[in-house]
């Protein structure tokens, strides 16, 4: 028996497009956030709010992916900002190639924020690079405050969580502490939003986020072109 | 269930492997498989096991070499297995430290029989 190494990711074909992906958003200077949360954590509401929130102008594209049905698209696509369905037909997270497809005639030069609702789902997309510069857990607080720890991969690989449903606090049993705790456990440098998509609460704070965020996509464009 | 995707990978990548090496017959696939990784080993296995069913490839072992999470100081460089998420450095004490290892989903190696 003779044993030979065999190197690379097991994703390697993913990892490749989503590097070219990452690297055209850079160019680009749009920045790519990859929204990764439960079935029914608020992922297209609190979408629906952000777009709300930005004025006429802003360049921002929405791509949604579900397992089925367009419903999102089109509750999304109310805003008149530009969204895309990606129907997955039974796959249970998004991966680089669907996005790719999906945003092929997309001119990115005229986009300065992608966003992108991965499947719900905690476990799966969190394996797949999408070229995004961050994903973003939504994690409503119905779903208990120890989801941090039993799904600690995507709570690792997340710069931002968004704990959502904040109205509905007074009738759940929801430690907001114990919450960032977990999370803090599992990724000492995540960041936190609390929102909640039907009051209003803190999404002048998730605005802030990304617009903070988007100025040091800017700046990192401006420095790389010098 | 994103395993039956990945298991999918490994056969590609295995077939491919094996496509240039004319005559070998392969005998176990060797993974690393990060903590981190969000993989189940069983549903890997088992959804690997199933793809190649009938297949030249059919009962050939996946070996899967877990890959705990490690983490190394960025004050004192020590590197130490990260438990029950205590990601402070338990020589100097440091909360600064950093994931070196635990998010693989790699290949190893295979295990050729020539004939």
């Amino acid at each position: 028996m003779n044993r030979v190494p065999m190197e690379g990711k097991v994703l390697k074909e993913n990892d490749r497009i989503a590097a070219e992906l990452r690297a055209r958003f850079r160019e680009h200077g749009v920045l790519c956030l990859n929204l990764i949360g439960s079935p029914g954590a608020g992922k297209t509401s609190l979408l629906e709010r952000t777009l709300e929130g930005f004025g006429a102008g802003t360049r921002v594209a929405v791509l949604t992916g579900d397992i089925q049905t367009d419903n999102d698209a089109a509750r999304l696509a109310r805003s008149g900002f530009p969204v895309r369905q990606i129907t997955t037909g039974g796959t249970c997270h998004l991966d680089a190639r669907m996005v790719e497809r999906a945003i092929a005639d997309w001119p990115l030069p005229d986009l300065d924020l992608l966003l992108i609702e991965n499947v719900g789902n905690l476990v799966c997309p969190a394996g797949y690079d999408l070229g995004e510069a961050a994903k973003i857990v939504v994690l409503s607080v119905a779903e208990g405050e120890d989801k941090p720890l039993k799904y600690p991969t995507i709570f690792f690989k997340a710069e931002l969580v968004v704990l959502n449903k904040l109205d509905l606090l007074p009738y759940v049993p929801f430690n907001l502490a114990a919450a960032r705790e977990n999370a803090r456990c599992v990724n000492p440098a995540v960041e936190f939003v609390e929102v909640s998509c039907v009051t209003g609460q803190g999404l002048p704070a998730w605005h802030a986020w990304l617009e903070k965020r988007q100025a040091q996509a800017a700046e990192a464009l401006a420095a790389a072109r010098g | 269930m994103h395993e039956l995707g990945i298991a999918n990978s490994v056969v590609e990548a295995v077939r491919a492997e094996a496509l240039r090496r004319p005559g070998a017959r392969v005998r176990k696939v060797g993974l690393l498989l990060g903590e981190l990784a969000g993989v189940d080993r069983d549903a890997l296995t088992f959804c690997f096991d199933s793809l190649v069913q009938e297949t030249e490839l059919a009962g050939v072992p996946l070996a899967i070499e877990f890959r705990p999470r490690r983490h190394r100081c960025r004050r004192c460089s020590e590197s130490f297995v990260v438990v029950d998420y205590q990601t402070a450095c338990p020589r100097c004490g440091s909360t600064g430290t950093e994931c070196i290892s635990g998010e693989e989903l790699e290949f190893s190696y295979l295990e050729l029989e020539e004939s």
